[in-house]
């Protein structure tokens, strides 16, 4: 389970609109929870950076950040006591699901992956997944469910969790 | 010299995040480093002994692959070096990895 807090999964949501029709990426500060058999279960989000899509070359199917960027992001994590727990990105008029390219590219196992789908400028469905396996060599991805805290939103004082389906293409957050 | 150790790769050094090891050079650190920790040398290193090609090592600000003397760069306590896996990606389902 990936847990965020509205204002992150908005604000996600929200860079992929600002900038479409250009995939955009970030990374998601927070913990893990680690279950019993030592694999974490649980990433806990407790802020996102946005960070630069250094493929300009072709920014409308490819993001890439920048090794320099993410030390920087990890330094900053480290002195607010977080760790890295996923990354964000979203598809310009693709749907919400890991590409080929995505899993080649991803190395961070225990991380999240969460892409949100921006058809024609806006947000549609986001999902997450979670890298799992022990190394390069047996990692795969799978489906992760997203529970959105919208613990202070507005005048509404209520802890209120929104569990989203886990099916990528069946609901629209 | 400190070694920061990504996310993912904590689950091989007992779930530290900075290992300390004595200076020497680059190539000595990373020697030591998969002696205290055997599991780390598959997950940073090939088959042949290469560094894999989606780890970044950053010495303190530099790309270890730009450095003069690249791993045989020596080092001190004071200087810091961090693993980095790249992040990358996108949507293109259509065409080939570019």
């Amino acid at each position: 389970m990936l847990q965020i807090t509205y204002k992150d999964y908005a604000a996600l949501r929200a860079h992929g609109e600002e900038t479409y029709p250009h995939e955009c990426c970030g990374v998601l500060l927070g913990r893990s929870e680690p279950s019993a058999n030592g694999a974490p279960v649980r990433n806990r989000v407790r802020q996102i950076v946005r960070a630069d899509n250094t493929r300009t070359d072709s920014a409308h199917n490819r993001y890439n950040i920048a090794p320099q960027e993410l030390i920087k992001i990890q330094r900053h994590a480290r002195t607010l006591g977080l760790d890295i727990v996923g990354f964000y990105h979203s598809h310009p008029d693709h749907p919400a699901q890991w590409s080929p390219t995505d899993f080649a590219e991803a190395h961070w196992i225990g991380c999240s992956y969460v892409i949100t789908s921006v058809e024609q400028g806006k947000a549609s469905i986001t999902n997450a997944f979670l890298l799992i396996g022990s190394s390069e060599e047996d990692k795969r991805f799978t489906d992760q469910g997203i529970e959105i805290d919208v613990q202070n939103i507005d005048a509404n004082p209520a802890r209120v969790k929104a569990k989203l389906p886990l099916n990528p293409q069946k609901g629209k957050a | 010299m400190n070694i920061h150790i990504p996310t993912p790769l904590r689950v091989y050094t007992g779930g530290a995040e900075t290992v300390s090891i004595p200076g020497g050079t680059i190539t000595d650190v990373f020697a030591a480093l998969t002696t205290q920790f055997p599991e780390l040398k598959q997950q940073l290193f090939t088959g042949e002994g290469k560094l894999r090609s989606f780890v970044n090592v950053y010495f303190n600000d530099e790309d270890l692959r730009y450095l003069p003397e690249k791993e045989a760069t020596p080092v001190s306590d004071s200087d810091e070096l961090t693993i980095i896996p790249s992040i990358a990606g996108g949507c293109c389902t259509c065409c080939p990895l570019l």
